[in-house]
Parts: structure tokens; sequence; C-alpha cells
């Protein structure tokens, strides 16, 4: 292996992590709004996000990105290697960052939300000023912890023709006959990164016990 | 539509086949990574520096690694050392032993929250080691577990979807043959999808009844 070949996995390592950042600030956000569907009992809408959820949780991302990849076009909507894998990782990740955000909801006092309903906030600015500052700080480690998970999972991007970290680790083991090395350097670039969320995630816990302690 | 569907009815004993290779693979690793995660659990807890720093070490990398590279590095690289398995022997491998370190960070979270007393009391009784851990410890660690145990036989299940790309015959792969063979993504993929999602199923379904058990014994 040589330092070039080095230099592509570290290539395929800025599409995976550019990838994940593209999946994770996507999948935020929608979660967030799915989790909301529900918490509110929207009519029809609750049911289908409940179901999407379950469906979507018991899926593996090679499935459903094979899925995606091939039957997209075949109904007339043409997608290449690079939506498919962003539309998949949003797909998956937002069901269960929805779970994550839904728990922080349910769990939210009820008493603070009626005061500022007595004092006259609108929803928005109820929610806005309330709420989201509140859940936000619970659902944190719950949703770095997917965070880390969706990382894990981006490997199966490559499937599809995603010329990521693993990708070229494979190709690079298939030219020199010597497989072992680039998935070893694929690795030490994967470990890291997995490493400093997990890490995160502690830290992120032990200081919200500790602040719930001093409290 | 319907009639891609049809030809994925007509091919319905390749993806049955498929999806009984994904129970048997994901029910093997489960009981194997279980057992396996009971002899590293202890060595978590252990008093002996060196043990307790190489066990959570043993534990804590395989948790920063992706499942996919993993199961490469047993099939492709093991090869390396030496060592050459076939896809199965490699998709059991790498399965059970991804998921033993898994399973002995969760058993080690049950055991730690398990209290004291009964044990203590346990220990007055005279019961011996063997018997002390097979009617008190064990019986409430695995209700405590259980939940957290359910949710890692579904990761197991979806990870070894993952081993379609050591051309290991399970559920995702026949449907990727089915699609390849017939041109119909749509159908065979979705298929796919809710056989999965079945599966899922069945293990909360299994979950709710240990609960309720463990509600119970209270």
């Amino acid at each position: 292996m040589t330092a070039n070949d080095v230099l592509a996995i570290l290539q395929g390592a800025i599409v995976t992590v550019t990838l994940s950042v593209i999946g994770i600030l996507i999948g935020l956000p929608i979660g967030l709004g799915l989790a909301l569907l529900r918490w509110a009992n929207v009519p029809v809408a609750a049911k289908i996000v409940a179901l999407y959820v379950s469906i979507l949780r018991a899926t593996p991302l090679v499935t459903l990105l094979l899925l995606l990849f091939f039957a997209l076009p075949n109904i007339g909507v043409p997608i290449n290697p690079v939506s498919a894998a962003i539309l998949a990782l949003v797909m998956n990740t937002s069901a269960f960052n929805c779970e994550v955000w839904r728990a922080a909801l349910v769990n939210f006092p009820k008493d603070q939300y009626e005061a500022a309903q007595s004092v006259g906030m609108s929803a928005g600015l109820r929610f806005r000023r309330i709420v989201l500052p509140q859940i936000v700080r619970v659902s944190l480690p719950g949703l770095v912890n997917e965070m880390s998970l969706l990382i894990k999972v981006t490997p199966v991007l490559a499937v599809v023709g995603v010329v990521d970290i693993t990708r070229a680790a494979v190709r690079i083991g298939a030219e020199t006959y010597e497989p072992l090395p680039p998935f070893l350097v694929a690795i030490a670039l994967y470990a890291p990164i997995v490493f400093v969320l997990v890490s995160l995630q502690r830290w992120i816990e032990r200081r919200q016990t500790l602040t719930e302690a001093a409290a | 539509m319907i009639h891609d569907f049809g030809i994925v009815w007509s091919e319905r004993a390749l993806l049955l086949s498929g999806l009984a290779n994904t129970a048997i693979l994901s029910v093997i690793s489960a009981v194997a990574a279980l057992l396996l995660g009971f002899i590293l659990t202890p060595a978590l807890m252990a008093k002996h520096r060196a043990v307790l720093w190489v066990a959570r070490g043993l534990v804590d990398g395989m948790r920063c690694v992706p499942f996919l590279l993993f199961a490469y590095i047993v099939y492709y690289g093991f090869p390396s050392f030496g060592v050459r398995l076939d896809n199965w022997t490699s998709g059991l491998a790498a399965l059970t032993i991804y998921n033993a370190a898994y399973m002995a960070e969760i058993l080690r979270g049950a055991w730690t929250a398990q209290p004291r007393e009964p044990i203590e009391a346990g220990i007055a009784f005279g019961f011996s080691n063997i018997v002390l851990f097979r009617r008190i410890v064990l019986p409430p660690l695995l209700l405590a577990a259980g939940p957290v145990i359910g949710n890692q036989m579904i990761q197991i299940i979806k990870d070894s979807a993952f081993l379609t790309i050591i051309a290991l015959p399970e559920l995702t792969h026949a449907a990727s043959s089915i699609q390849s063979r017939h041109y119909v993504p749509f159908a065979a993929f979705i298929t796919a999808v809710f056989l999965y999602w079945g599966l899922c199923l069945v293990i909360e379904a299994g979950v709710s009844s240990i609960d309720r058990l463990a509600a119970a014994r209270r």
C-alpha cells in the first residue's frame, strides 16, 4: 500500500464525514417535526408517523438503500448514488431521532406549559422559549448516541457506489491483493470519530447528573 | 405493480429461505454473543487492573468499529493470517464477536444496578457459587436486561443484512437476486423490508411478555 492509497482513503473519509453531517443536520429537525406530530396527536398524521418509525427502525440501512437506489428510477425518479445515500441516511436517522425527541416531549412537565399558556404566550413562542430549550438538553445524549450509530452504518453507502472510506479501502485491497492494510487504515479513521462522539455523550450525561445533583 | 408482486410471489421459496437464514444467523449469533458476553462481563468488573483494562479496551474498541468493516476484516483480512473461513462461518463469527462486546456492556449495566441484599442473603443461606449465580443472580438480571437485550437482537438482525456483501444468502441477498433476475426492485425490496419488520415485531412481542413476567414478579 502506497502513500497515494492512504490519500485515496483519506479522500473517502471526507465523503463519509460530509454525508454523515448532511444526514445528521437534515435528520435532526425532521425527527423533531415527526415527534411533534405524534406529541400533538394530529389525527391521521400521528398514526402514519408511528407506522413510519416502527418500520424504519426495523429496516436495515442496506435494504433501504438498495430499495431507494433501484426502485426510485423504476418509477421515474432519477437518483444518483450520493442522493440515494443522503435520502437513506435521513430516513433512517429521522425515525430514531423522532423517538428520542418524543421521549423528551412526553416527559416534559405539563405545569410549565400551562403556566406559559396562562401568561398569554402564543403556541409558537411557548414552544420556542419554554419547551425547545429544555427538550434539547434532555434529548442531547440520545441524539449524540444516534449520531455515532449513523456514522457506524455509513460503510453501507459503498454498496451503491459512493466512493467513501470503505469503497476506497475495498478498491485498494482488490488492486494490491492485500486487503488487510487498507481495512485497518479505514478502521483507524472510523474509530476516533465514533470514539469522540461516544465520549461526548458520556461527558454530557455526567455533566447533567452533576448539575441535577447540585440542584 | 401487481404484476411485480406476482413475480416476487413466484420467487417466494428464495425469499423464505433468505428469511430463514436471517433468522438462523440472528438467533445463533445472539445466543452465542450473550454467552460470550457473560464470560466478558466479570472481566469488565474485575478488581485486577490489567484484566479490567484489557476487557474495557476490547469492548470499547469493538463499539467504535463499524460492523461492516469488521465483517470485511474477518472475511477478507483473516486469510492474511492464514485463517480462511467460508462466508457462513465468517458471517457468524463476525456477528457473534461484534455483538458480544455490546452484550457484555448491557449485562454489566444490569448487573451493577442489581440490589446487593438478595445476593448477601443467598450467601448467608450457604448457596454455593454456581447455585447462587443460577438461582439468585441470573433470573432478575435477565429480566432486568431483557428489553435492552431485545433491542440488541433487533440490531443483530439489521447487522446481518450487511453480510449480503460477503454473499451470504440472507434476506437482503435474496431480495437483491430477485431484483437483478426480474428487475422488480420496488416489489422485491419492499417485501424484504416488511419481512424485517415482521421479525422485529416478533422480538418486540417477546420483550413485552418478558416485561409482563418481570412486573408479575415484582
